[in-house]
């Protein structure tokens, strides 16, 4: 076949050209550039975000927001509970900025007051979520076999029945002892799923790489791979889910509440309560319900920012695309 | 042939003129080819032969306008037919595409869409280039286009979908596919690095019939400088989006000019491999053309002075293998499973101080004998002694103990370090499981691996992404190396390596090796490079070792049948080196 082909390259006058050297510089190969910054996954998803507005708009806000709930007093000196039915469905006043409820009571110091509790209620169920989540997702994902088939479908058990359903059942149950807790535990206990979903496709991507290989090579053991190398490597999604579903805990508690199944309104403020009892007088005073719906929007918005600020730094593939 | 007095007028096929490329990224454009320029005649096979980021696939996407991503043309004519396709509309270009000028993409696994038949996505090509009208028409000639392409039983094939085709078949499919409407130009990206040589050199010799049969020209792009040289007639080398080189194949190679192709030239395997069997005194003048001597590895340097170094070693078997077997169970549907024998009787003995390379194609076990040696799988039966102890039943301090005197450096130095550990804590990563030393001894030991795989103690802060494929192949050798094992398992620990660091890390491996006894197994499907560095050689073949001897024994007398045929399809194996 060879002599065929120096017959074919014979016929033909190809030129033998050469570049000179210097146009072709040739660089030491496989040369080791130290110029440029350390950088990982984190190192490069903090680089990225901190070049994005909607990082910074939402973190402001989520900062705000923690402030309102941790401090109410900067904000607001009027006590919530001190209603005065001759005020009942004013206009904005003195020291009521956002006008009066029905029951007469200063609306913008309610909405302060009940920052705490959404946060709250909010925080809870994303811990437990988070805890249960990450704890069956890993150990299905990393061992597999007979103990991910129970933990999957445990999970999948759990994700069949609508956890707002399930919620309103539970606080049915405990109508007599409702609070914060009992609130977040109803709505947690059903949301895990998702997060220890996300977490077992991770883990089972990681799992396979070669650099599991090696450790378990090198003598590391079952749970010292999973804890060094699995976790650290598969936790950024879960991230992502877990602040995207801090919102949705929010809307939960105000859903819950806004059902007349959620913080009995005599002990706790809470913009769900407030939205319910609004909703009578949409017609003729909408700001006693779009106040409260605002200050729910507004958080529950800059939590979903945040989250997909996240999602996009943590995924180098989708900052790639952009 | 009409190709050919074609040829001789003095319009050319292809002409690409000043062509540059820029890909658009966050820190402005990124030129990929900085003026490219050469022609194709008809009915002429060319390839371009570069390694990664040179920018020979940019050139393929180039001339039909099909540029991933952000890729644009910025400058530069390619003119095909006389027609300047930088410049033509999407409609003359969709009409060009397939129809003048066929493309086969590198990879046969991702190139067919795996919910469609086969039958179906080749109709569709049909019927895209008015080859044929009406359905009974259509099919028939689908079915002769996968006929011409070599696929046997096509009309009963068609109906099947990708997944049922090995990678060899999809290849014939996709230059099927890509040669359907007898184009001018078949321009063919990588088309067999995805495959096993002796595939490789099947689908190559069957596309050079067709392509020389209905005398169209043919562009290879290939980072194989001894493949290039035996299937082009016209060799274009290129670096860093430049033409270095180019011009007649054998010319090249036996007069390489530019020093990049020189290098190119003495780190090529395959071409090392045939330059052992020639006489070195006849390719002598290439060795002090390279000048720049740091970066540099002349492989046949690199094989003398192993053979030097083992003459002095010691013997007495590190490792010792007796009538090895796995069998997997694999399920096929329901409850039932079957029973797979990957590995089949293997015994074989590495002495001290030598390297073994276990040779095979994919799915012949190599990498199975590999983890049941590390411990990572359970052998079904069959012994392993190592150092004279019987590992395979090793178990909790003992096994820690094993692996101690034994690490493995896998073969995708992109998946072989954690991501989110830096270089420091990598290496040490050994020493801390085993409790060895305290941190400032750990530092210092890091410090002298990285000086052993040559490689600045500053990389330590480091992490891998920042790292080249070469550097974190070093930095898996460095931590194989951390806990001073007598042992190291290289399961094609450089395949996945450009030709040039490809040499230098076969060399880092050799000096190791003599300076620390080392002991080799070598796992790999590339015969070219176990002449440079084994000192014996197992063949294995769906499981079972078929012939095994030392390394000049199979390379000069092969007893087997198997053997040969890898032999021969190393490439480059067919060219006349001017001898």
């Amino acid at each position: 076949m060879s002599s065929d082909m120096t017959g074919a390259g014979a016929t033909r006058s190809a030129s033998h050209f050469v570049a000179s050297v210097e146009d072709a510089p040739i660089d030491s190969v496989d040369a080791v550039k130290l110029d440029e910054k350390p950088s990982n996954l984190w190192i490069d998803a903090w680089r990225d975000l901190r070049t994005r507005p909607m990082f910074w708009i939402s973190l402001g806000l989520i900062l705000l927001i923690l402030t309102v709930a941790l401090l109410p007093t900067l904000f607001t000196q009027t006590d919530p509970r001190a209603c005065d039915l001759a005020n009942s469905l004013a206009g904005p006043g003195p020291g009521a900025p956002l006008g009066y409820t029905k029951q007469g009571c200063d609306i913008y110091s309610r909405i302060i007051d009940g920052t705490s509790t959404s946060l709250s209620v909010g925080l809870i169920v994303i811990l437990l979520t988070t805890v249960t989540g990450v704890l069956f997702g890993a150990l299905a994902g990393f061992f597999g076999g007979f103990v991910d088939t129970v933990f999957m479908r445990l999970g999948d058990i759990f994700f069949s029945i609508p956890y707002i359903l399930a919620a309103v059942v539970i606080m049915s149950v405990f109508s007599e002892n409702r609070n914060i807790v009992v609130i977040a535990l109803a709505i947690g206990v059903f949301a895990w799923p998702t997060t220890a979903r996300v977490l077992r496709s991770e883990v089972l991507r990681v799992k396979n790489a070669d650099y599991i290989m090696a450790a378990e090579a090198t003598g590391l053991s079952k749970m010292g791979i999973l804890l060094k190398h699995v976790l650290p490597n598969s936790i950024a999604p879960v991230i992502v889910v877990t602040t995207l579903s801090l919102g949705a805990a929010i809307t939960a508690e105000a859903t819950l509440s806004f059902l007349g199944v959620g913080l009995p309104p005599q002990d706790y403020m809470s913009w769900g309560n407030e939205i319910s009892a609004a909703q009578r007088d949409l017609r003729t005073d909408p700001q006693t319900l779009i106040y409260p719906s605002i200050a729910l929007t507004l958080t529950v918005l800059s939590f979903i920012l945040l989250g997909e600020a996240l999602r996009d730094a943590l995924d180098p593939k989708a900052r790639a695309l952009r | 042939m009409s190709g050919t007095t074609a040829a001789q007028t003095a319009k050319h096929l292809l002409e690409i003129k000043g062509l540059e490329v820029g890909f658009k990224t966050q820190n402005g454009v990124v030129k990929a080819l900085k003026g490219v320029d050469f022609t194709i005649d008809a009915g002429e096979t060319v390839a371009i032969v570069g390694e990664s980021g040179s920018g020979k696939s940019t050139t393929a996407a180039a001339i039909i306008n099909l540029l991933p991503g952000s890729g644009q043309i910025l400058a530069g004519e390619v003119l095909f037919e006389g027609k300047d396709l930088a410049k033509a509309s999407r409609k003359e270009l969709e009409d060009i595409r397939g129809k003048r000028i066929g493309y086969v993409p590198q990879d046969p696994m991702s190139n067919l869409n795996p919910v469609w038949s086969v039958g179906f996505q080749v109709e569709e090509t049909v019927k895209a280039n008015g080859l044929a009208a009406g359905r009974k028409a259509v099919h028939a000639k689908a079915v002769e286009v996968l006929e011409n392409a070599g696929l046997p039983d096509p009309g009963k094939r068609m109906r099947q979908y990708p997944h049922q085709f090995s990678g060899g078949m999809r290849q014939r499919v996709l230059i099927g596919i890509g040669l359907a409407s007898k184009p001018r130009l078949l321009i063919a990206d990588e088309p067999t690095s995805a495959l096993d040589v002796t595939v490789q050199r099947r689908i190559l010799d069957h596309l050079d019939t067709l392509t020389r049969d209905d005398g169209t020209a043919l562009l290879f792009i290939t980072h194989d400088l001894g493949l290039a040289a035996e299937r082009a007639e016209k060799l274009i080398v290129m670096y860093k989006g430049r033409i270095v080189e180019a011009g007649p194949s054998l010319e090249i190679l036996q007069n390489p000019l530019h020093p990049y192709t020189q290098r190119l030239i003495a780190a090529a395997p395959s071409l090392a491999s045939r330059r052992i069997q020639s006489s070195s005194e006849h390719l002598g003048s290439i060795h002090h053309r390279v000048d720049d001597a740091a970066s540099s590895v002349d492989l046949i340097d690199a094989a003398e002075l192993r053979v030097e170094h083992v003459a002095t070693a010691a013997a007495g078997p590190a490792i010792e293998v007796d009538g090895l077997t796995k069998v997997f169970k694999l399920r096929t549907g329901g409850l039932k499973t079957e029973d797979f024998t990957a590995v089949d009787n293997v015994s074989f003995q590495v002495p001290k101080g030598t390297t073994l390379a276990l040779v095979g194609e994919s799915g012949s076990g190599k990498s199975t004998v590999a983890k049941l040696l590390l411990g990572l799988e359970k052998a079904t039966s069959g012994a392993i002694t190592i150092d004279g102890r019987r590992s395979e039943k090793l178990a909790g301090k003992e096994l820690l103990a094993l692996r101690r005197s034994m690490q493995p450096v896998f073969q995708d130095p992109y998946g072989s370090l954690d991501p989110l550990v830096n270089i420091g804590a990598t290496i040490s990563e050994p020493m801390r499981v085993h409790s060895v030393g305290d941190r400032t001894s750990r530092r210092e030991r890091v410090f002298e691996l990285l000086d052993q795989v040559a490689l600045p103690k500053a990389i330590a802060g480091r992490y891998p992404n920042e790292l080249s494929g070469g550097q974190r192949q070093r930095v898996a050798i460095a931590r194989a190396l951390a806990l001073k094992p007598d042992i190291v398992v290289l399961d094609e620990a450089v395949s996945a390596l450009d030709v040039l660091v490809q040499a230098q890390i076969l060399k880092l491996l050799a000096d190791l090796q003599g300076e620390l006894g080392l002991t080799y197994l070598f796992i790999t499907h590339d015969l070219a490079v176990v002449r440079v560095i084994a000192d014996n050689v197992a063949v294995m073949q769906k499981g079972r070792i078929v012939e095994q001897a030392t390394t000049d024994e199979v390379f000069d007398s092969p007893s087997q049948q198997y053997t040969r045929e890898l032999l021969d399809a190393i490439p480059g194996a067919g060219i006349k080196m001017g001898l």
